[in-house]
């Protein structure tokens, strides 16, 4: 008999910022929807443990897409003549319009490092649009680390191997070795130019520090989760971003870095369950 | 004298780089395109690594008058038996978070750098793997 995961995948057509774009997402369980938003430069894959945990699929619906230029979602067409950036705008477009599509009835959306900061902006703009939000590696701004991200697309350098290379240091010394690698195996095989685009996001387009403490957390509960390790989004940034939202809870979470679903899965549903709990408690 | 024998600590741990990384076929096979000359500081010492197709050829201990280097890797003695810890902890865990923090500097043509990142970092934590008596 065939071993099949329970994990379901399909595409689903969706215009974005007007234009036909082809989107891959996989799902398993079922209950309140639970939408995952990968990191930057990366895909879904980053959540196949969450997608394959039977605790957690009981209760829940749990989505998780591509976003396009990303794993299996195309660019759209005409991609090889554009420089690909993610906007707050276009980035916000495509969640919502996710939803709507799969017709998600007020979701909850956990999202990482720019899901993480995505994840912030819709609890300003759109708060009841969703049952509560996680924001995992999440901060309105983060100090950076590089000044030049011209390295990560040029002919002389394999942008694969130096965004694999340096990611390592995100991902926490426990984290097994076996999660590692694949989590590194994602950065390695993003298109040319994307892990950057989505920087632009990360680092420019999303600095959201003049607007986070117009958050209401009394519309949508927003928990934020940082790892340790991550020096990309430090705790101290997050926690600098959760003292200027009443009512937003924040954790700490020890022996974890940048990449908490995918890197050490198990270390991380020590901190996700209780959220996910305390969600499931609140009803409608 | 703890300052004389944490230096001596951290001069044989970096000595040991050589015989760890050319132990290391997989280590040596990933930087089998990487042939550079790179400084490396703990605190007020220098050395130059010369490595050459994955190997490291040498390590020369300075001070030195007029040498080239490609980039060159600084961080005090101290910063550098942290991260040579068997677990580090946060911020002394990656060359680059420990430069991030105000630990590390990393400095000069940084191209080559990148090109063997993943080499550079891994020849630089192999002291983690050395036996301590």
């Amino acid at each position: 008999m065939a071993d099949f995961e329970p994990i379901i995948g399909r595409y689903l057509r969706l215009p974005l910022g007007g234009r036909p774009c082809r989107v891959y997402f996989e799902e398993a369980g079922q209950g309140i929807p639970l939408v995952c938003l990968h990191t930057a430069g990366a895909d879904n894959r980053q959540y196949r443990h969450l997608l394959n945990d039977a605790a957690i699929t009981r209760d829940f619906r749990v989505l998780a897409f591509d976003m396009p230029w990303h794993g299996k979602s195309l660019p759209p067409v005409g991609w090889q003549d554009e420089e690909y950036r993610l906007t707050t705008a276009g980035y916000i477009e495509m969640i919502l319009a996710f939803c709507d599509a799969m017709g998600l009835e007020r979701p909850v959306l956990l999202g990482c490092s720019i899901g993480g900061k995505i994840v912030l902006e819709l609890a300003r703009r759109h708060p009841d649009r969703f049952r509560a939000l996680i924001g995992v590696e999440s901060a309105a701004y983060q100090t950076p680390w590089y000044d030049d991200t011209g390295f990560l697309q040029r002919p002389d350098l394999h942008g694969g191997e130096v965004a694999g290379a340096l990611m390592s240091g995100l991902i926490a010394p426990q984290s097994p070795s076996e999660t590692r690698w694949d989590t590194l195996w994602g950065y390695m095989q993003g298109g040319p130019g994307v892990f950057k685009g989505d920087l632009w996001f990360y680092r420019v387009d999303g600095d959201f520090r003049d607007r986070v403490g117009e958050i209401d957390t009394g519309r949508c509960p927003l928990y934020l989760l940082t790892g340790e390790y991550d020096f990309s989004c430090t705790p101290d940034d997050t926690r600098a971003t959760a003292e200027k939202i009443p009512g937003a809870k924040f954790t700490v979470m020890r022996e974890i870095g940048h990449f908490p679903m995918s890197e050490n899965p198990a270390q991380f549903r020590k901190y996700l369950a209780p959220v996910l709990d305390e969600i499931r408690a609140l009803g409608r | 004298m703890i300052g004389a024998v944490t230096d001596d600590a951290v001069h044989a741990r970096i000595l040991s780089i050589a015989e760890l990384v050319n132990g290391d076929p997989g280590l040596v096979r990933r930087g089998r395109h990487c042939s550079t000359t790179f400084l490396l500081e703990a605190g007020e010492t220098s050395y130059l690594v010369r490595v050459l197709e994955g190997r490291v050829a040498s390590i020369e201990r300075g001070p030195f008058l007029m040498r080239p280097w490609t980039f060159a890797v600084r961080a005090p003695a101290e910063a550098w038996n942290r991260f040579w810890e068997p677990v580090p902890a946060p911020g002394y865990h990656d060359l680059f978070a420990m430069k991030k923090f105000g630990m590390a500097s990393v400095e000069g043509d940084i191209i080559p750098l990148m090109a063997h990142l993943r080499y550079v970092k891994d020849l630089l934590a192999a002291p983690r793997r050395m036996r301590l008596a």
